[in-house]
């Protein structure tokens, strides 16, 4: 077992170390993924119920393979998400989260995205609410190796802060060694829309219902993919009526 | 339905209503007409109860309840719905979830049952219908990518949907083509038009008023009434100008 990190690893800058320290000497090695060349594969990443919640991952996407993730982070005091995973030539990878948290608690979503070889597409898409003192962090690192043209990669980040006290850091960071390439980021942190807001107050819904179900647009176009019935898109409904109670 | 005495309102500390009277009986349509700046959207907005717009004096009542006393969510359960000059767009909630959930709150504050899904399915179609709106749009996020033209007759569908005791609308007629300008003038009498019911039309122009008669007609200028009539105040501001009328 290697050395409990501290924040200045850039990593773990955002961490709940004290958490962490709880936690580390029994925490299992990162899970391996592999998928094979021209596989197609989904996950779906709930979060366990645990107070503390880590979830690590590396995966290797083969060549003209897919993997498309989902996944909810949302402990009761911290939850992280760390994901290494690695592009063949042509493999499209999509990972789609959102972090819901209030209360203390901290919440992190960490990746790092390598395109080691050409032709391969990555899109993330993270959505945070956050309320009471809670903080939500994403780092995502989008590595594009020599001469691997024609990767096309995406990261938007977007996080809605419900109260003064919660706290989002996003960092999409780019290390791009290819000329003909493709890579966006955006990262925005805002507050509930008051117009909107207002609206569904003239329509009779109550503040507290009115802020749940803008929330719900906020986050819901994640799921499209699975349905406003899967387990997730439950799970993160109830989630976000608890942030906004 | 609706008595208004001596109302004072700011909005950013700026006065824009200054001691403005109405009465609008239960069964009469009233409609308020003046240029721009007279204080008609800010009046919608105070009725509606608006954060940021401040009422700094006077009295609303509506139905006898004291209006100004009751959260904006509360006036819409007690029969109140305000029609929006500008409807607000809504990414990832469709029409038929927003309209749904906002239905069975003010239910629910009436002390009345939810709808059930299949019942409020109906009842959405049914009034997409009377508005000539393609039902199918409601399952598109709400006022996203809809025309102006499109906004409005989706409000008209929400005011038949909510079905209110009081419907406040706000320049309803603005960004209209004829058919639509038609169709919405229609819908309003439909829904509106029943004893026990009031409209208070906001609008610029006399054009709505072609399709829904007005019973009274009111002239604002300067946060205040400063004239009313009946039905031909309306066609004379159309052919003076608000200028000469309303000095």
């Amino acid at each position: 077992m290697t050395a409990l990190p501290t924040r200045k690893l850039e990593a773990y800058r955002y961490a709940d170390t004290e958490a962490l320290a709880e936690v580390w000497t029994s925490l299992a090695p990162p899970h391996q993924v592999g998928i094979a060349a021209q596989q197609k594969v989904q996950q779906i990443w709930l979060p366990t119920g645990d107070e503390i919640d880590i979830r690590r991952v590396e995966m290797t996407v083969g060549a003209g393979a897919s993997a498309q993730i989902f996944a909810l982070n949302n402990a009761a005091r911290y939850g992280r998400i760390e994901l290494d995973v690695t592009l063949h030539d042509g493999a499209d990878f999509s990972f789609d989260a959102a972090m819901i948290g209030g209360g203390q608690s901290t919440l992190e979503i960490v990746t790092t995205v390598r395109h080691s070889e050409p032709n391969a597409t990555s899109r993330q898409t993270v959505r945070s609410v956050l309320g009471g003192k809670a903080m939500g962090s994403y780092l995502g690192k989008v590595a594009v190796a020599r001469d691997t043209q024609q990767t096309d990669s995406e990261q938007s980040v977007k996080a809605m802060l419900l109260n003064r006290g919660a706290t989002a850091n996003a960092k999409p960071e780019l290390e791009i060694y290819a000329d003909d390439v493709k890579c966006a980021h955006g990262a925005t942190v805002g507050e509930l829309d008051t117009n909107q807001l207002f609206y569904a107050a003239a329509r009779g819904l109550p503040p507290a219902a009115a802020k749940a179900l803008l929330l719900e647009g906020f986050v819901g176009g994640l799921w499209d993919a699975l349905g406003e019935d899967s387990e997730i898109a439950v799970r993160a409904r109830a989630a976000l009526r608890e942030v906004t109670r | 339905m609706l008595k208004i005495e001596n109302l004072h309102a700011t909005v950013a500390g700026k006065p824009i209503i200054d001691g403005l009277d109405l009465v609008v009986p239960t069964g009469e349509v009233h409609a308020i007409m003046g240029p721009n700046g007279a204080g008609k959207s800010t009046l919608a907005y105070v009725l509606g109860g608006r954060p940021g717009y401040e009422v700094t004096g006077g009295s609303v009542s509506f139905g006898g309840q004291d209006l100004l006393e009751l959260e904006p969510h509360e006036r819409a359960a007690s029969g109140l719905f305000l029609g929006f000059q500008y409807p607000v767009e809504i990414p990832g909630v469709s029409y038929l979830q927003f309209l749904r959930e906002s239905l069975n709150a003010q239910r629910r504050a009436r002390g009345e049952e939810d709808l059930s899904g299949a019942a409020f399915i109906k009842l959405a179609r049914e009034k997409a219908a009377l508005l000539g709106m393609d039902a199918e749009m409601l399952k598109r996020p709400v006022n996203v990518g809809f025309s102006g033209g499109e906004k409005k007759r989706a409000e008209m569908v929400q005011l038949g949907i909510m079905d209110p005791k009081l419907a406040i609308l706000d320049e309803t007629d603005s960004g209209l083509d004829i058919d639509a300008l038609r169709a919405v003038g229609h819908g309003i009498n439909a829904i509106m038009r029943e004893p026990g019911k009031s409209v208070l039309l906001i609008t610029h122009y006399q054009r709505l008023l072609d399709y829904v008669k007005p019973d009274k007609v009111h002239v604002l200028s300067r946060g205040k009434i400063v004239r009313s009539g009946g039905p031909e105040l309306a066609q004379e501001l159309e052919r003076e100008g608000y200028a000469e009328v309303a000095a």
